[in-house]
Formats: structure tokens, sequence, C-alpha cells
């Protein structure tokens, strides 16, 4: 085909081409045959037969458009139809965590499961809820966030406003280096400092301190961005009139970038609502409601889960109460998640973006 | 989130025209209140620094208390018994698993990820290309715990099949035996770490897909070029090095992965040939298994350990943001 | 090489917005016909009909014929790859693939074509440079980066890189409006020379321009905004600018809006 282009002769527009539902056809055709051969060969996964129909899909495709439309053609139709499957590839299992979450998750999660704790329910025996694991979390969550937040959002204002020089430099720096530390090394060195060296006992408030450390860069970032986008005019209108700095960052450029800092407040305590490792090391677990995050161990819902995977025995039961506090959790994230993006929507116009 | 990873080699200057306003403000920063509010925001930023400064220190600190006492190599040697007499312990199998199981979920994710994002900026309708873009978002919101829960009651099930045909036809490699066991292998877990890093690096890579120049693309399809061609030609070269950083995040992220590998894996304190046999171990779900029981000495081990597994990864992280600083000058002077 | 462009009946959409109405023309061989008219009046979207660029904008859509000759471009089986083949584009912001050395630039087109023999490159490489007047400036650098060079020499980098793959026809969106009056006329001289070869067309905003390089001139213009944009007449350049049929094309020309 390429040496027929470059005669000027009417044809050479006209590229054999395979009709549009090739793909779907090729797509359609390839899972048949997995299945097929999934089935004579009695391979009973699911993982076998889709792996098959991929590399069917992919090996046909090229093949027959090769044949028919030329090999330029048949390297891009390889190329979608490998997008095409990576897509599905990732989708797949994706899908599946999402389903079996909701699916599982759904069977014992009630009103009462919210509401009571596991205080009087053996590990293998149904019953029982994830109270006091929703108050460790939300109590653990919110001293987090009342650490990171000051810092956060004052180191924030420093490098913005502030920030000239060698300091501002070094501080940008390990800002960055912190977003990269492994929440298991920072519940590390909360234990190194506040159990190892200073004999505290675990507590969820020494869950929060190794927590806000994973928090402050994220909220440092995020209000680093947003007041990056106030109007310098705005600044200057009001230092003009007179007002002071601080009462400018105060009551001008804060103000107007409240929303945007509430969003990256809101998704950095998505993010470390999540977290389990440090926890692990530093809150412990218990079946108990403990409302008092300064002292002994708590519970919280990621530990809960992974304690009722633990002490389960191969227990319906206990795996029937991990699924539904897994499924609370992510539901508390994405309600995060969706309230943060509508507060950054909301407030959005005002820079008039 | 991405966009702030990506920004944050940016150097902290608010746009040009403040400058003058700033200095003019700092000089007249007399009043008690401008005194205060400076202190403050000065403060919070010396205790970013005080922080960090403080974890390298008590973890260097506990960590040398316990290589102090380590009568093994630390580096070689594949005992983890620090609480004996003497004690002993390395981190060889470690190293062995954290590097195996990272490895295996980069060469899935990478080529994955960059076909999910190729798939959202130039293969899929833009409405689809939005909404699995917003998928992928909420899908990086799920936390480990649950990809574990997940791994360990639904994959791990899922794998036996898989595993008795990857013994049958490469078992001879040994890589690829397999005894039959439960599927919580090093194989599973890097699957699994996979899929977890597939949402960051596939988010990171769309954003830069997405700001190749139009201009680029049409270059190349005036040549006559197809859709991979045009890829190939002018969105792979312009991606590239986003798409490493991104792999690097990714990277980062597998490595410290704790709970969900802790969940899945079977632990046991050695190497063996098999990627498919339950075994082996990483920094994080050692750290996380081995915690409950371990003594004062044993919990200064772990700490040694996760020093390591701390240096690994800020390496890791800051060759990733290198790369995304060396992109930025270099678009930027192209602009 | 070159060939005619035998246009009648084109709309060309965005989404369900009709950019363009009814357009027909026919533009010679061995030519150049140069679009000129107010902004937003479709001359740019028209010119990416003809080589059915417009279609790769989200959302865009045309209907009507453009004849290559005897060849449909949007007839039924003809495969847009290979119309780009042979309708040639050059843009209006140079640009040279970033990442690529001025050799591989001009090869780009050649390569895809599977082309790889190097003394056949190295041909046409050195031709295409040179019917891009290019060739003595950036002989001894072939293997630098494309961006590397100036604004002009990037444009005819880019012409080069367009005509090095033959193409019948070749199409120029306002190829000198990001450049300096020096190397704009260094290019406007070039396409004075290529259309011994080629087939030329031209968008334009610049009057002086389209009157100096082009045999024949088209006036765009639209009824308002909003409103799709029409072809107003087409004619040899020199009526137009001297002695238009229509009022408007005269208002135009003699800058009373636009």
């Amino acid at each position: 085909m390429s040496h027929a282009t470059l005669l000027p002769k009417p044809s050479s527009l006209r590229g054999a081409t395979l009709p549009k539902w090739f793909s779907s056809a090729v797509a359609a055709g390839s899972v048949a045959l997995g299945l097929g051969i999934s089935s004579a060969a009695g391979l009973h996964s699911d993982i076998q037969w889709g792996l098959i129909a991929a590399v069917l899909f992919v090996v046909l495709s090229y093949g027959i458009s090769a044949k028919v439309e030329g090999s330029r053609q048949a390297k891009d139709r390889t190329a979608t139809s490998l997008v095409w499957v990576a897509f599905l590839l990732a989708v797949v299992p994706l899908a599946s965590l999402i389903w079996e979450t909701v699916e599982r998750g759904v069977k014992v999660l009630d009103v009462y499961f919210l509401t009571h704790s596991m205080g009087v329910v053996a590990d293998t025996e149904p019953g029982g809820g994830i109270y006091h694991a929703i108050l460790g979390t939300l109590e653990q969550v919110g001293l987090a966030a009342l650490i990171s937040v000051p810092v956060g959002v004052l180191t924030a204002i420093y490098l913005v406003e502030y920030g000239r020089g060698r300091l501002a430099k070094a501080v940008t720096f390990f800002v960055d280096v912190m977003t990269g530390i492994p929440s298991i090394v920072a519940g590390l060195f909360i234990l190194s400092l506040w159990v190892l060296i200073l004999k505290m006992g675990p507590s969820g408030f020494a869950g929060s301190m190794a927590l806000s450390i994973l928090m402050i860069p994220i909220v440092v970032r995020s209000t680093e961005e947003m007041l990056k986008l106030v109007p310098n005019e705005l600044r200057e209108a009001s230092l003009a009139l007179g007002v002071p700095k601080w009462r400018t960052i105060l009551k001008v450029v804060l103000p107007t970038s409240v929303g945007g800092i509430t969003t990256g407040v809101m998704l950095a305590v998505a993010r470390i609502t999540g977290e389990t490792a440090p926890v692990l090391l530093l809150v412990w677990v218990t079946n108990y409601i403990n409302t008092n995050p300064f002292k002994d161990p708590q519970a919280s819902l990621p530990m809960y889960i992974y304690l009722q995977y633990m002490n389960s025995a191969g227990s319906g039961a206990a795996y029937d109460r991990a699924w539904a506090a897994a499924l609370t959790l992510i539901a508390f994230i994405m309600i995060l998640n969706l309230v943060a993006q509508g507060i950054a929507r909301w407030k959005a116009p005002k820079t008039g973006r | 989130m991405d966009i702030t990873t990506q920004q944050t080699t940016a150097p902290p200057t608010a746009p040009g025209p403040a400058a003058p306003a700033d200095k003019r403000a700092a000089r007249g920063a007399t009043r008690p209140g401008d005194r205060i509010f400076l202190g403050l925001s000065r403060g919070s930023g010396i205790f970013v620094l005080v922080l960090m400064a403080a974890i390298a220190a008590f973890l260097t600190y506990r960590a040398s208390i316990a290589i102090g006492k380590n009568e093994a190599n630390f580096f070689t040697s594949f005992e983890w018994n620090p609480s004996g007499v003497p004690p002993e312990f390395g981190i060889a199998v470690l190293v062995f698993g954290t590097v195996v199981s990272s490895v295996i979920a980069m060469v899935i994710a990478v080529p994955v990820s960059v076909g999910i994002a190729l798939f959202i900026t130039h293969y899929a309708p833009r409405r689809l290309g939005g909404l699995i873009g917003y998928v992928v978002d909420l899908l990086a919101a799920v936390p480990s715990i649950v990809y574990g829960l997940w791994g360990v009651l639904v994959l791990v099930p899922h794998m036996g099949g898989l595993y008795s045909w990857l013994d049958e036809y490469l078992g001879w490699t040994g890589v690829f035996a397999w005894e039959g066991g439960p599927a919580r292998s090093l194989l599973t877990v890097g699957i699994l770490l996979a899929l977890m890093i597939l949402p960051i690096i596939t988010n990171v890579s769309r954003e830069v897909f997405r700001q190749v120049p139009r201009m680029h693309e049409e270059a190349a399809l005036a040549l006559g070029a197809t859709r991979w061609e045009v890829i190939r030609m002018s969105v792979l070269p312009f991606g590239r090095s986003g798409v490493i950083s991104a792999s690097m995040l990714g990277l980062g992220r597998a490595l410290g992965e704790t709970m969900a590998v802790a969940m899945v894996l079977s632990p046991s304190f050695d190497i063996g040939a098999s990627l498919l046999d339950p075994g082996g171990g990483t920094f994080a779900q050692n750290i996380a298994s081995k915690f409950n029981e371990a003594t004062v000495m044993g919990q200064d081990a772990l700490i040694a350990s996760g020093m390591v597994l701390f240096v690994i990864t800020l390496l890791v992280n800051g060759a990733a943001r290198l790369i995304i600083a060396r992109r930025k000058e270099y678009s930027g002077a192209n602009a | 090489m070159a060939k005619r462009i035998d246009v009648s009946g084109l709309n060309a959409y965005y989404g369900s917005f009709l950019a363009i109405e009814d357009i027909s023309m026919t533009v010679e061989p061995r030519s150049v016909t140069a679009f000129i008219g107010p902004s937003g009046c479709g001359k740019s979207t028209f010119l990416r009909t003809l080589n059915r660029m417009h279609e790769v904008t989200p959302g865009g859509r045309v209907e009507g014929k453009v004849m290559l000759d005897e060849e449909n471009l949007y007839g039924a089986g003809i495969d847009p790859v290979a119309v780009r083949r042979e309708v040639g584009m050059v843009f209006q912001r140079p640009n040279p693939f970033p990442t690529m050395s001025v050799y591989d630039n001009v090869a780009a087109g050649l390569r895809l074509n599977g082309k790889h023999k190097k003394s056949e490159l190295d041909d046409v490489v050195e031709k295409s440079l040179k019917g891009a007047n290019l060739w003595n400036e950036v002989k001894d650098r072939l293997n630098k980066p494309g961006s590397g060079l100036s604004g002009g020499q990037q444009q005819r980098l880019c012409i080069a890189r367009a005509i090095a793959v033959e193409p019948n026809v070749l199409l120029m969106d306002e190829p000198c409006s990001a450049l300096d009056p020096i190397s704009t006329l260094a290019i406007e001289d070039l396409i004075g020379e290529l259309k011994e070869q080629f087939t030329i067309v031209i968008v334009t905003h610049n009057m002086q321009q389209a009157a100096r390089v082009s045999d024949r001139t088209a006036f765009f213009n639209l009824a308002a905004v909003g409103q799709p944009g029409k072809l107003i007449e087409l004619d040899d350049t020199e009526r137009i600018f001297s002695n238009p049929s229509v009022q408007a094309t005269e208002d135009y020309i003699s800058g009373r809006f636009g």
C-alpha cells in the first residue's frame, strides 16, 4: 500500500477497510472461543478464559487486519485492541472489588450494626457492630486534623505569602519528602519516640500523631495551590488601603480561598481515614467502646476490618462484619470526596475561572 | 490530587507582581500583629523541618540500638530472631520479597496504566473517558485494608486455576513451580499491588497525555499517520518522562504498602525460588506481622528495617521528582 | 503531481453547530489559492475539510463532496489516513516534532510509509530541505533537534516535512502568522516556487500577503456571530483586489470591517 500511494492513481485513497463491526465481532468470537477452549480443556478459572480470550482477540484482529488492510492498519488495530484489553484487565478486578464489597457488605449492615460494639460478641458468632470503631476513627482522624490543619495551613501561608530564601526552599523540599513517607514508617517514628522513649502506652492520640505526619504535607500542598490562585490584585488592593499584611491574609486571602482549602483538608482526611498500618502499631484495637482517645487502645474501622479477618477462624459471621465495615469505610471516604468536590465546585467560580 | 504531586517542585513563589508588595509589607512588619502572624507561620514551617529531622533522628537512634546488639549481618542474614540469645536478624529476605513483589506490580501496572490513560484520552468516546477517569479517581481513594480484604477473600481463591496453568507450562523454570498450596504468594501480592498502584499511575499519565499540545498530534495526523502512529510519534515521546515519574510514585507506594500485603501473603522468613508457593516477606508486611509479639529489642529491630524502607522510598520518590522537575524545564523551553 | 480540487455542497459542523454552509469551488492545479475573510468565517475549518482533518476535532462532521481529480474524499471506503498522505498540511504555528532531529522530522512521513533505506531517505531529505530553501542553513546540523531552529526555520522545516512525502496538494493554515517579516518573506518566496509542483491553498489574515502570493482568492464571510460561514466569491486575485463583484468583498478588502 505504501508504494501504491506514491502513484497518483485514483484508487490510492481507497484502502481496503474492514467493516466497523469488525472489532466487536472479533471480540465476541474471541470470548466464545475462550469459553469453548476452557470448557473443552476443563479449566474452571474465569481468569484463564478471560486471558485466553484477550490473547485471541489481539492475535485475531492483527492477523485478519494484516491480511486485508496491510501492516500499518494492522499495527493500529493491535494498539487499539491492546488498549481495550488493558482497560478490561483493570476494570474487571476493580469492578469486582466494588461489587464484592457492596454485595457482601450489605448483609449485616443495618442500624443495629452501626450502633453497637463487639463487647459481648465472640469473634466467630454473628451479631455485634462497629459503633466503637466508628467512634475511634472519628476521634483519631479528628485529632489528626486538629494537629495538621493549623500546621499545614500556616506552613502554606508562610511558603506563599512570606517564603523567600533558604528556609522556604528547605521547607518545600521536606514537605515533598514527607509526602513520600510510607505510613508504616510514620508509625514507627511515633513508636520510637512516644512508646519506646517516652514510655507511653497505646492510645488514639498516638495514632493521631502518626496520621498527622501523613496529613500535614497533603494539607500544605493543597493549601499552597489554593493560595496561589488568589489574584495578586486583591492583596495589593487591600495593602494599598493601608491594611496590615496579617489582616490582609486573614481577611482577604484566606476567605477568598477558604473553599479550596476546605476541599483539600477533606480530601486529606479521606486519605488518612483508611490508614491502618500506623494505627496497628500505636492504637491497637479493642472490642469495647473507649471514648477517651488519650488512654488505652481504641478501635477504628480499618483495624476492625483487620481484626475481624484475623480472628475469624474462617467464620462467615466475622467475614460478613469485615465486609460491612469495609463498605462503611468506603462510603464514608466517598462521601467526604463527594462533599469536597461539591464545595470545590460551589466555591470555584469566584476566581473567574 | 495528582496535579498537586506534579506541581510539588514548583518554587513557592507567588506570581511576579506580588514581590514589590511583599517587600513593602515585610519592611513595615513592625506591627505586633504582623510579627505574631509571621512568627506563627514561619514557626509552622520550622516545625515541619524539625519533624523531619526528628523522624530521621529517632529512627536512626532506635535502629542503632538494635543493630549494635545484632550478632548477624544486618544486610545478608536470613534470620529474624532479634529477641533470641544472641539476637540475630537481617533484611536479605525482606529486600528480596519487597523488590520481587514491587517489580511484579510495576511490570503489570505500568503498561496497563498507560493503556488505560491512552484509552481515556485518545480512544474512548469523550463521555465514557470522563466516566472512567472519575471511577479511577474514586478507586485511588479505596483504602489498602479493603484491597487486602478483597485480595485474600476474593482474589486468592480465583488464582488457583491460573497457578496450575503456570505450573503446568512454565513449572520447569522453577520460578513458576507450584506445590498446590493456597495462592498467598509473592505473585498474588504483586498482582494485588499492581491493582492498588494502577489508579495513581493512570491518573498522572492521563494528565500528561492530556497536555500533549494538539499541534504535535496534528503534525503527525497531517502526514498521514494512523492513530497508533500519532501516539507513537507525538504522544508517547512527550509523555515519557511524565509516565516514568508516575511509575516511580506508584513504585514508592508499592514498596511501602503494608496491610494488603500482610493480609494476602502467607509469610515465611526465607527466599524460595518459586513465586507461586507461599512464603517470603516484605519490609512493611514484616513490621506489621511481627510487631504483635515483638519485645522492645524486637521493635527496635523492626524500626531498623523500617529505616531501610524509608531510605529506599526516599530515593525512589526523589528520582520521580527530579524527573518531573526536568520535564518542567523541558516543556517550558518549548512553550 | 498536482491535482484539481472540486468542492460541491460542503457543510461542516462542530457537534450540532453548522460552521460553514454550502460551499462549492474549484481549486486549479499548480496554482496558489488564498482564502481570506474575517475571524470566525470558517476559512480554516474549510481548509481542514480538504484533507479530512476537520473530523479529528471532537464533534467535527462534514457533509458534501470534495473531489480530488476523480476521487471523492468523503466517498465510501476512502481511508482518511491515505487522504492526508496525498494532501499535506502546514499549520499556523510551526510544529516540528520536538523530540526528533531536523533529519528525522523530514523523514518522519517517509518512515511512516515504510521507507527505511538510508540512502533513499538521505536523498529525499536533502531534496525536500532544498525545496523548502532550508538546506543551506541546516545541512551542518541535521542531527540537532528541530525545535532548536528559529521560528521561520521551523516553519520551513514543517514545509519540508510536508513536501517530503510528495503530496498532490499542500494546505497552509496561516503559515506566517507566528513569524517575523523576514521569515514571512522567505516563506512567501517559497510558496511561489512550490506552486510549480503542487496545488497550494493558503489561509491568510493578511490581505497584502494574499495579493502577493496567490493566483486566485476566495473571500469568506459570515452574516453574524453564530451564523455559518459562507463563500462569498472566488476569482482571480487581481480582480478580487481591484474590482470585486460583491460589495461585501470590497468593504472587507478596503478595511471597512473585519
